[in-house]
């Protein structure tokens, strides 16, 4: 479904060269999700972005569905691969409101004004239709973020770009959330690329993981592997000790 | 003070935080005791867990009322202290360490300026040996290069160097009691256990009680010797070991938790309902 | 789940009178608590009915002549005195009022959207728009605003038009500068890029998106713009380069009670006192805006 071959991502130029990501590959099977982990400043989220087609600066090919995109996408290319956001208080705008924020993908599609499709968007990540008239800042973070899953469910892509999406919130709104997500997912049949500083939310979620540090993917791990701990590389046994203390 | 038990630190009876006019008390009728001991609390964001700990400081903004029955710290009560008199042992006796050192640090001063300025302030030393003492400090929390750190500024540092030169600054004056407020949730995981690490062995050569504020609990439960659960302003129960939980909150907030060594399809969500039913009771 | 679904009529976007109600309650609660603010506040609303009803209030004609009043100081006649033609002060001031309120509303009319406008491009598009922009903003920024207005009004004669062009084109630059600084910040929120995500186009970011998030600092600026631009008017009528006599602008009332100022001092002081009342409510209803729209400067 996704393929990435040769992702290299250069920020700034000259002395303040950033070199982010550094040639990596790989491949993602239908209805799979693959988890990207690392720490802060490896490049893992850059990875997310230039799928998504946020970052302008990268070369190597990324295709979904064996159809090669580029930097800047059509209509048609955005529909396949959609994005949740880590931050839920930032990544929906202030001043619109809930019922807003989910109509404007429909009409920045150019599918109508979208008020048709809200309150089913609503009560399919589990809120009540009521929320279309309120603001972004009277929802808890845990309800933003079902808003925004909801805002990125409605164009129905076949893929789900997932930063961080629970990093902002307790556990137990984080438990609430993951179930959410893979709900949908199981229902949808979506394909899940999932980007998490936190090892223990990766191995819940994902099928395959990939371990990310200084640019490179350093490890591979199967969801059984991680059950064992078994590792393939120190960095990843490393931060797997680190993270399960 | 003829009640004072020396190896008590910091007792607290019946603490009460409400803001402004709200009808809900931020914290209510919380009481614990903190020996020579590490006493983690942890609670979701909103359990009042943090305001605890400010409010021990007195560093919470002026709408909020704070009342206790008690709050002593070495047996001497630190509700009547004035203002001035808490400013004073802040950082002395009392210290606290924030989330991100970002921002706790001052931008414009250089981390040796500002570890000497605290030795001055606290220790009372001359300018010469603040700085040497300074030095010593960063060797302490085992800051491989400490006279070029000296000269860097806060941005200049990374997250996990900056908590440690919090540590550093903050320990210098060997107080007798560390609050530490989330102090790893702004670090990556390979540097949290160093740094949790160096609290702890700091805060045992001076022989202090440390408070962990934390939303983590299997990180405060493998740190602290008693964990004190919150939830919505109570203390809902006191545990040694995070498996002996008895309370439906705590259970339900580990059973919450991913753990790959034991995958599920859906994790366990709190019954919100249940839970009040509880803490109401 | 069904029956929730069918009890609900499809979303409708909410009417724009029980939006405007309800923000404008949220932001009657809030300026509550800011006693200073209302002052401001109530003394702009007095402002602006006091200009309307001017002709109602007036208890003289503004421009009627008596000769054989000249000069009268403050009574129960004539409650700021008579002027050297024996016009009304206190009526003077009333009508003058309308004049100050005209000049300040065209000029941030004019300001306000193309400050914005300039500004929000700027920010947003960066690059080379960016640089040409904000350079021609540098240009115009470099100039002191009173002199270029001299300039101005000296070219296009004197009168109360050219004054407030020749002051717009000094005050867009601040608004400009503001406005990409605010754009600068917003066009980087993670609700920007899931707006590009889902193919909203670079127009219907600008302005659904990014702009909106700008307008409520450049109304604040915009009212603590006005106190300027009151100076501004004022200056320029007291150099005789704004509204002609015999308009009753403050400045001018200054400029020709300058002359007698020792003797006959309310000639020049009671309108001196009105352009100091006027832009300090501003002032403070500029101030107090800013901490009810921009959470960032908020008192705790």
């Amino acid at each position: 479904m996704i393929r990435v071959e040769n992702l290299d991502v250069t920020f700034g130029e000259k002395q303040q060269r950033n070199h982010v990501v550094r040639g990596v590959s790989f491949e993602v099977a239908r209805g799979e999700t693959l988890g990207i982990v690392g720490e802060s400043g490896c490049g893992k989220s850059t990875v997310l972005r230039s799928l998504a087609g946020l970052e302008g600066t990268w070369t190597g090919s990324i295709s979904f569905n064996g159809k090669p995109v580029g930097k800047n996408r059509s209509r048609e290319e955005l529909k396949l691969a959609q994005m949740v956001f880590q931050d839920p208080y930032g990544s929906l705008h202030p001043r619109h409101r809930i019922g807003r924020a989910l109509a404007e993908p429909v009409r920045s599609m150019g599918q109508g004004d979208g008020w048709s499709k809200v309150a089913e968007a609503l009560l399919q990540v589990g809120l009540p239709a009521e929320f279309v008239d309120r603001f972004p800042h009277e929802l808890s973070g845990g309800q933003r973020q079902r808003v925004a899953i909801a805002r990125a469910l409605i164009l129905s892509p076949p893929i789900l770009l997932l930063d961080e999406p629970t990093s902002a919130l307790d556990v137990s709104i984080q438990a609430e959330v993951l179930n959410l997500l893979a709900d949908k997912r199981e229902e949808l049949g979506l394909t899940c690329v999932l980007v998490s500083h936190d090892l223990a939310v990766i191995g819940h979620m994902c099928d395959r993981i990939l371990v990310m540090n200084d640019g490179m993917f350093v490890d591979e791990l199967t969801r059984d592997e991680m059950r064992l701990g078994i590792t393939h590389a120190d960095y990843s046994r490393e931060l797997i000790e680190a993270s399960f203390i | 003070m003829p009640d004072h038990d020396p190896a008590t630190v910091l007792s607290v009876r019946g603490l009460n935080v409400r803001f402004g006019r709200n009808a809900i008390a931020a914290v209510s009728d919380v009481s614990f005791d903190v020996g020579r001991e590490r006493i983690g609390i942890v609670g979701e964001s909103g359990s009042g867990k943090s305001t605890t700990g400010r409010a021990i400081m007195r560093l919470l903004p002026q709408k909020a009322s704070i009342s206790a029955d008690r709050m002593h710290l070495n047996g001497e009560e630190l509700l009547e202290k004035t203002e001035r008199e808490m400013g004073r042992l802040r950082g002395k006796d009392l210290a606290l360490i924030m989330q991100d050192p970002r921002y706790s640090l001052n931008p414009v001063l250089t981390i040796g300026r500002q570890i000497a300025e605290s030795a001055r302030l606290h220790l009372g030393s001359g300018k010469k040996d603040a700085l040497i003492h300074a030095r010593s400090m960063l060797e302490r929390v085992r800051i491989k290069d400490p006279d070029r750190v000296l000269g860097l500024y806060p941005h200049q540092i990374s997250g996990g160097m900056g908590q440690r030169v919090m540590i550093a600054m903050m320990l210098l004056a060997k107080p007798k009691l560390v609050i530490a407020d989330e102090p790893t949730s702004a670090l990556d995981v390979s540097v949290r256990k160093d740094v949790l690490d160096l609290l702890d062995e700091l805060v045992r050569e001076n022989d202090s009680g440390l408070i962990l504020i934390s939303h983590d609990i299997r990180m405060v439960s493998a740190f602290c010797e008693r964990i004190m659960v919150m939830y919505a302003g109570r203390v809902v129960e006191v545990l040694s070991r995070m498996e002996d939980a008895q309370h439906p909150y705590t259970r339900g907030l580990i059973a919450a938790m991913p753990d790959p060594k034991h995958p599920v399809r859906r994790l366990n969500v709190l019954d919100r309902a249940q839970i009040e039913a509880e803490v109401g009771r | 789940m069904t029956d929730t679904l069918r009890d609900f009529h499809p979303a409708q976007p909410p009417g724009l009178a029980t939006r405007i109600l309800s923000s404008s309650a949220r932001v009657w609660h809030k300026l509550a608590d800011e006693p200073l603010g209302m002052i401001g506040f109530a003394i702009l609303a007095l402002l602006v009915l006091v200009a309307i009803f001017a002709p109602l209030i007036a208890p003289f004609d503004p421009a009627r002549q008596m000769l054989s009043n000249a000069l009268q100081p403050p009574s129960f006649a004539h409650f700021a005195g008579t002027d050297e033609f024996g016009r009304d002060i206190f009526s003077r001031l009333i009508y003058g009022t309308r004049i100050t309120i005209q000049t300040v509303l065209s000029v941030s009319v004019i300001v306000g959207p193309i400050g914005l406008i300039i500004g929000v491009v700027a920010g947003f598009f960066g690059g080379r728009t960016d640089a040409i922009l904000m350079r021609a903003t540098d240009i115009v920024l470099s100039f002191p605003s009173l002199i270029l207005a001299l300039a101005f009004a000296a070219a296009l004669g004197a009168g109360l038009g050219t004054a407030i062009i020749a002051i717009s084109l000094t005050a867009w630059p601040p608004i400009a500068r503001l406005a990409r600084a605010e754009a600068l910040v917003v066009r980087n929120a993670d609700y920007v890029a899931a707006a590009r995500l889902y193919g909203a186009s670079p127009l219907r970011i600008l302005f659904l998106y990014i702009a909106p998030m700008c307008i409520p600092s450049v109304i604040v600026r915009l009212t603590l713009n006005m106190a300027g631009i009151i100076l501004t008017a004022a200056s320029l009528g007291f150099l005789g380069l704004g509204a002609q006599p015999p308009l009753p602008e403050w400045g001018a009332m200054i400029a020709s009670g300058r002359k007698f100022m020792l003797d006959y001092w309310w000639v020049a002081v009671m309108p001196g006192i009105a352009i100091l009342l006027t832009s300090l409510a501003f002032n403070i209803a500029g101030d107090t805006l800013r901490d009810l729209l921009d959470p960032r400067h908020a008192r705790s």
